[in-house]
């Protein structure tokens, strides 16, 4: 017996339904949001654009699929989620979908209060009306989700994803958990220069503010951990949404790019190093969907499942942009290709929600390989 | 396929199976021919061959419902080159007296089958093969065979063998080869064990000198064999992904039992790199699970092909962490005698003999760099390397 069996036995596969999702997603993006067009707007100061955002959000519904349908929203799950971060992945679209409509959106539903403000919230979050963030760390884990619970409202936190597009922050804070308004006195939500272009991040700093309490200590920190471990389970997709698209493009790269008479795609070298990518990313496509589907289930497996996902999709994603820009010779190196958008954010997402190596211990201790 | 064969059709010839031939009072063998007859061998073989026409998803129906009467099956194991090469490819090319002849004993089990593919010379580059078939001069229509082969399993205990022989060596290589059916207690079949880096020989050489072989032992038109074999060796990738594995169930389980157990052979290095290897075994498995509910859907992806490689070099890599993990015991080996198993065992024995068969992961049924290959032509449409011998007649190939 090993300390942790399989739960349930997860459902692999993408569902019909999850591939409408997906097709609707796909095509609003290649519309809106293709390379050029996502460089422009990182270059133009103004990341987000709200149209795109209203559209993804409200036209396809997106905001709202993990809220239940009385409460506003499309009553789906983390596996339809995962499909919509998958596709934001591989067009490396600014977009507050994994900040807000996963990461804020679990934290208020693990709440359970269907009415008062936490309930409000949802239903502005689930029409595409509000964004919010959680006020923590990009980098935070979610075993460190109850210790983010200290202190006070009146503090400095940065690092904070999607910040600058938030309308709400929730805070946690050693008296509980707080809804803060970003547009209310003693808010300030300064931009910082981020190494990933496409996911702003700001300091956000409180001072003196009045904001709603939303729970008491304890639910929170177990709102705030679920929340993070959704954002880290689902944030797999996104790694090979991403990989996906840098493998793509480079093995069309090299089928039509010729030195010494042949394609470059033809040489066993580089033949031998896609090879060795798409497996890794069909293998990361299995560890992301079994990840969404714990979660989806609510399966005591999830935290492992997180566990395993995050350890792995991280380096395939991060391999597989690496590789894009080394294959794509100097032409990966401009800033016109888009492949270091992808590099950028690749790097990024693999200190998000906690690095492999954080997950790692998580598997040691749900498994019971501990340390020396 | 037949549509009248559903679930509860196949669940109500196993009762009447089971109710027929209760398996506590009938022999092992008397049992594995009525479940044959009875068209529950294998479901999607044709009507009167062992099947049912039925979908290949239906056969775990079956298996569950024949493993809970403690029905006794028919070793897959041991039988495993004959399930999973020559069963399809006598199916897909043999006449129909070939598939009355060797489906049955084959599937029961009282009929072993080896596989006489590769030679000295022709390893990764199948097709370049040297043995040769020639007419009887006789009269007889008969083939007489002359070479060698080499990394043949079971060979020492095989009652037949599918053998692939140049019948013409004018032509370029792929287009001379036919595709046989070899006895092996014929004249001028000799097997020789081949001892390996283990210290065992579970694999053989094979002689064949002025072998004969009837006509009616072919497999296909003469110079169609390479097409027939690539049946063969289409089957042999496939055979992976049917039962589902249990997390922790290959060589990591193993690993990680020890870890638990004895907590003085921790070390910080260890520690991270079984961490690794652990989470890389459960990605394995649950892609392996995938492309399974992939082939229950009738979706099947071509992930099949990479499972191999990455089987291969996560053995590879564990079972040497598990060496190192053993610290003083890790020095130590069970036994060098050679021995000629019947079955090949990648996991049984102690780590020193895992570590050391785990070499052979990525060269058997096609090396790793092969595959790799295979990947990145097939899967990923990346051009293919310029070569030089698709034109020219086999016998003007360099060697």
């Amino acid at each position: 017996m090993t300390p942790q069996t399989e739960a349930h036995a997860p459902d692999l596969l993408y569902s019909e339904t999850e591939e409408d999702l997906r097709s609707a997603v796909r095509s609003l993006l290649a519309d809106r949001a293709d390379a050029p067009t996502v460089i422009a707007s990182v270059e133009s100061g103004t990341p987000y654009d709200q149209r795109l955002w209203d559209s993804l959000a409200a036209g396809i519904g997106a905001a709202g699929l993990l809220v239940p349908e009385k409460l506003g929203g499309q009553g789906a799950g983390h596996r339809e989620a995962a499909v919509v971060v998958e596709e934001l992945g591989r067009s490396v679209v600014p977009a507050p979908f994994l900040t807000s409509a996963v990461v804020a959106t679990d934290v208020l539903l693990a709440l359970g209060a269907d009415d008062g403000p936490a309930g409000e919230l949802l239903d502005g979050l689930a029409a595409g009306r509000k964004v919010a963030v959680l006020a923590v760390p990009f980098a935070t884990a979610p075993a460190d989700g109850a210790a983010a619970l200290a202190g006070t409202l009146d503090r400095t936190v940065t690092g904070v994803a999607d910040a600058v597009a938030a309308d709400v922050l929730l805070v946690p804070t050693g008296e509980g958990l707080y809804a803060v308004e970003t547009g209310g006195d003693g808010v300030t939500v300064q931009p910082l220069v981020a190494l990933d272009l496409t996911r702003p991040l700001a300091t956000v700093t409180l001072s003196g503010v009045t904001g709603t309490r939303l729970a008491e200590p304890g639910p929170a920190a177990a709102a705030v951990t679920r929340g993070l471990l959704s954002g880290a389970g689902l944030l797999a997709s996104e790694q090979l949404g991403l990989a996906e698209w840098c493998l793509t493009e480079t093995v069309r790269y090299t089928r039509e790019r010729h030195q010494f008479n042949r394609p470059v795609g033809s040489f066993q070298s580089l033949k031998h190093r896609m090879a060795q990518l798409w497996l890794q990313v069909v293998s990361a496509r299995a560890a992301a969907r079994n990840a969404a589907d714990a979660l989806a289930a609510g399966s005591p497996d999830a935290p492992l499942a997180v566990a395993v996902a995050q350890a792995y999709c991280s380096k395939v994603a991060v391999h597989a942009a690496e590789e894009c820009v080394q294959l794509h010779g100097g032409i990966g190196m401009t800033w016109e290709h888009p492949a270091h958008l992808y590099l950028k954010r690749a790097k990024a997402d693999s200190i998000a929600y906690g690095s492999a190596g954080r997950h790692r211990d998580a598997v040691a201790e749900l498994m019971e390989l501990p340390a020396p | 396929m037949s549509a009248t064969v559903d679930a509860a059709e196949v669940r109500r010839l196993t009762r009447e199976l089971l109710a027929a031939h209760p398996p506590a009072t009938t022999g092992r063998t008397d049992f594995l021919e009525a479940r044959f007859d009875a068209g529950l061998a294998w479901v999607h073989y044709p009507v009167g061959l062992g099947g049912l026409d039925a979908p290949r998803s239906l056969q775990p129906v079956v298996d569950a419902g024949l493993a809970a009467a403690g029905a006794p099956d028919n070793d897959p194991r041991r039988i495993g080159i004959g399930l999973g090469m020559a069963a399809p490819t006598i199916l897909g090319f043999g006449t129909d007296e070939q598939k009355q002849r060797f489906l049955r004993p084959l599937w029961v089990g009282d009929e072993v089958w080896c596989q006489l593919f590769s030679e000295p010379g022709a390893g990764s580059d199948l097709a370049a093969l040297a043995t040769r078939a020639v007419r009887a001069e006789d009269g007889t229509g008969d083939w007489v065979v002359d070479g060698q082969k080499v990394w043949t399993s079971s060979a020492h205990v095989a009652r037949w063998a599918i053998l692939i022989a140049r019948t013409d060596p004018d032509v370029p290589k792929h287009r001379g080869i036919s595709y046989f059916i070899c006895d092996m207690t014929d004249p001028g079949v000799e097997v020789r064990p081949l001892r390996q880096i283990t210290g065992e020989a579970e694999f053989n050489e094979v002689f064949l000198t002025g072998v004969r072989i009837p006509d009616n032992r072919r497999l296909g038109p003469v110079g169609e064999g390479w097409k027939v074999a690539q049946t063969t060796l289409m089957n042999e990738r496939v055979s992976i992904g049917g039962a589902r594995i249990p997390r922790e169930g290959g060589m990591i389980g193993t690993v990680a039992r020890t870890w638990r157990e004895q907590p003085a052979l921790r070390t910080h290095d260890l520690h991270q790199r079984m961490l690794t290897l652990w989470v890389e075994a459960e990605v394995a498995r649950l892609t392996g699970e995938r492309l399974r509910q992939q082939l229950v859907a009738g979706q099947p992806g071509p992930e099949g092909s990479g499972m191999k490689l990455a089987f291969a070099r996560l053995n590879q890599e564990i079972s040497g962490l598990e060496v190192e993990l053993l610290g003083d015991e890790g020095l130590l080996y069970s036994d060098w005698t050679m021995r000629r198993p019947e079955l090949v065992d990648f996991t049984g024995r102690d780590a020193g003999y895992r570590y050391l068969r785990s070499k052979g992961n990525s060269i058997e049924g096609g090396t790793s760099e092969v595959l790799l290959n295979i990947v990145a032509e097939r899967v990923l449409g990346l051009p293919v390397e310029p070569r030089n011998d698709k034109d020219a007649a086999w016998k003007d190939l360099a060697r």
